[in-house]
């Protein structure tokens, strides 16, 4: 009977794990070519609900078809939409069905997929991605329960495990450092020393966190131009860097040089014209730029790229244990997912319905037969019979409807209205 | 029978010290925010019941309680409350519940536990210049208290910086910028309080005793405490002593104050004596 089949939830994508980053490029569904995208899927019978998550680390297309699992038409679809051959992405998709797509669903709302596990954006971006389905109407009843699950079992992941506590990189140890040294990074300076490629990847981490300003000092003085151009920094000549310390409050230093380029007896000079207010050096150049011995001086705090990779492997242990943790709680959330979709089935629906009206009926009788003691067995039967049938006739159309599973009809929809509607049990699932 | 009213609000003020001082070591582990709630209600509680027990024993003595060590302790323990609820609603540090919880449980603890010292009649305590005098010094002890707390979170949290090896008061404790500015809000409140009550009691000496100045214990080391809160001071401005050079010496600081507290009269004697026998 088609009655109890379950709608089919499926996910096909491909992620950092599976596919390199000229392919994720190519793959990547910008803001617009989302909402167009959804337009096609929305006209398309065979898929009922839909909705496209799109980042630079992954492209996932969830959806819900009609019949069938249209695995094959939603990789045709991938390929026209982007302009891609299919051979050249097939091999790096995954493709979850039902609990396994839930599953993984809210794996990557939880960060738990993420390449810097515990990283908190994947959260607002997976937000931003149901609105415009929302937005689109392509999501439906399924995909709008079960994005809300996905949001509410992320906080709780967040919440009660510290996933998201442990910088589990570089420069989010370093940023984190940052914060628990100065109170509002908004209003602090940053000078960066060196303007290659390591340093430019630092501040695009600091810039996500909006310093007040950046100075960029190079010994080549032209690069120094061209990277503070790039964040709205300053340029500084080299040798003002002394000089420069006495404006900023963090220094991230990445030279090429050999030797050091700030030594303890500039720093300490330069720590009496800024009244010893903090100074943060990161040093994440090869030899080190910063001598360590400023570390010594109060106030001034020097963390090399060896001091920084520690505090990272420190917290990769810790987040090992939360991840157990967190799995936990995602893999009971999919079993209660499992079971509402289970209690929209028509036949259960159908039966709590009979049931309800049941034990109304078995209700009234005890309580009209107590006062109606003269009543034979013959007219106790009568009434017993005629009841019965007014109840059953009552249903009968309402049932018919819920079983006349129509061709473009949404099922759920009408499903779960009429177990609100009656007040039958729904499988609670919170 | 009303001494006997405000005895037990005081036992059960006490109670409410001590499980708030439980909520926050929860907090202090688990970090849910929750337990840091219900122990900052406990603490406001505790408060709002310790200030009515001393309405009531000031009612029935007709004198402020400060007869005694014990009731000069339940006061003091009274106006830390207050700073903390006041620092707490200003800034929101939260972790600082722990050190206020630990201070006045313990301080709490003692006042119930001393046995109770004979009380005189003592006419000399009484007036504005005495309450205010009372209030000012108390108060602002208090606040110099507070930021002896932050000097002690500031530390935890800079050795772990500084040392490199960031571990359990790392996530849970604020950033030095914040510590340090907190610390220095209670210090130059503390302090312009300190000043000023000690005014005041000077004022009250001279009106009671027909001089400014005695040469009491008591008098030269609140001087001593308010000179050496006035160098920091200095030294913080002038000289750039902020951070850990700071921290370090409010934590001195309030040392000395709890000894000028209560080790001058124990040992040296002078007219603050009875209030701390």
């Amino acid at each position: 009977m088609s009655q109890n089949i379950l709608p089919k939830i499926i996910l096909i994508g491909a992620n950092h794990k599976t596919a390199p980053v000229e392919l994720r490029e190519k793959l990547s569904f910008s803001p617009e070519e989302t909402i167009a995208a959804l337009e096609v899927l929305k006209q398309d019978k065979d898929i009922k609900e839909s909705l496209i998550f799109s980042t630079c680390n992954r492209t996932e297309i969830l959806y819900i078809p009609s019949k069938g699992e249209q695995i094959d038409r939603i990789i045709e679809f991938i390929s026209v939409q982007r302009s891609i051959d299919i051979s050249k992405f097939k091999n790096s998709l995954y493709i979850y069905k039902n609990d396994d797509a839930i599953l993984h669903l809210f794996q990557v709302a939880s960060s738990l997929d993420s390449m810097v596990v515990g990283e908190p954006q994947i959260l607002g971006q997976i937000k931003e991605s149901y609105r415009t389905a929302v937005g689109n109407k392509s999501s439906g009843v399924l995909l709008n329960r079960l994005m809300h699950k996905a949001f509410s079992i992320a906080k709780k992941v967040r919440k009660e495990t510290g996933i998201g506590d442990n910088a589990v990189s570089i420069s989010y140890a370093a940023i984190e450092l940052a914060n628990k040294i100065f109170s509002d990074l908004s209003q602090k300076s940053v000078m960066l020393l060196g303007a290659g490629e390591m340093a430019e990847l630092a501040v695009e981490h600091l810039i996500s966190n909006r310093v007040k300003n950046i100075l960029v000092a190079n010994r080549t003085f032209k690069n120094a131009v061209n990277l503070a151009q790039k964040f709205n920094g300053q340029p500084v000549k080299f040798e003002e860097r002394v000089d420069a310390l006495k404006d900023v409050d963090i220094i991230i230093s990445s030279t090429g040089a050999t030797d050091y380029v700030m030594t303890e007896k500039q720093v300490k000079l330069a720590m009496k014209k800024r009244h010893h207010n903090t100074l943060f050096f990161i040093d994440i150049a090869v030899p080190r730029d910063i001598d360590p011995k400023i570390n010594t001086i109060s106030n001034a705090y020097v963390y090399d790229i060896d001091d920084l990779k520690n505090i990272v492997e420190s917290n990769i242990d810790q987040r090992g244990k939360e991840t157990i943790k967190a799995q936990r709680f995602i893999e009971e959330a999919v079993v209660k997912f499992h079971n509402w979709l289970e209690g929209l089935a028509i036949v259960p629906t159908i039966k709590a319905l009979n049931d309800k009206m049941s034990s109304i009926v078995e209700i009234e009788y005890k309580k009209t037969f107590q006062s109606l003691k003269h009543l034979s067995q013959q007219d106790i039967d009568a009434i017993k019979r005629m009841t019965q049938a007014i109840a059953s006739r009552t249903i009968h159309d309402p049932i018919r409807f819920l079983r006349n599973t129509g061709d473009h009809r949404d099922d759920s929809l009408y499903l779960n209205l009429s177990r609100q509607l009656f007040n039958l049990d729904i499988p609670e699932d919170d | 029978m009303n001494l006997q009213t405000a005895d037990i609000m005081l036992q059960i003020s006490t109670m409410l010290y001590f499980a708030s001082m439980a909520g926050y070591l929860l907090f202090l582990f688990n970090q849910k925010p929750g337990w840091q709630k219900t122990a900052f209600y406990l603490i406001a509680t505790a408060v709002a019941l310790h200030f009515v027990s001393m309405v009531i024993y000031t009612i029935s003595i007709r004198q402020l309680p400060i007869q005694n060590l014990s009731q000069s302790l339940s006061i003091a323990a009274f106006f830390l409350g207050c700073m903390f609820l006041v620092f707490q609603y200003k800034f929101d540090l939260k972790i600082l519940g722990l050190f206020a919880s630990i201070l006045l449980s313990a301080t709490m603890l003692i006042v119930l536990m001393l046995p109770e010292a004979p009380i005189e009649k003592n006419s000399v305590l009484k007036g504005f210049w005495l309450y205010s005098h009372i209030t000012l010094i108390f108060t602002g002890e208090a606040a110099l208290a507070l930021a002896c707390g932050t000097g002690i979170l500031y530390l935890l949290q800079e050795k772990g910086i500084k040392t490199k090896n960031p571990g359990f008061f790392f996530k849970r404790l604020p950033s030095l910028d914040l510590l340090d500015n907190v610390g220095y809000t209670c210090l130059t409140t503390g302090f312009a309080l300190l000043t000023i009550g000690l005014i005041t009691g000077f004022i009250y000496a001279k009106a009671i005793w027909g001089r400014f100045w005695g040469w009491d214990p008591k008098e030269i080391f609140s001087v001593g405490t308010w000179l050496i809160y006035a160098a920091l001071l200095h030294l913080r401005l002038y000289s750039g002593w902020r951070g850990r050079k700071s921290a370090i010496m409010t934590i001195i600081g309030f040392l000395i104050i709890i000894f000028t507290f209560l080790g001058v009269n124990m040992l040296l004697g002078g007219h603050h004596q009875p209030f701390t026998q």
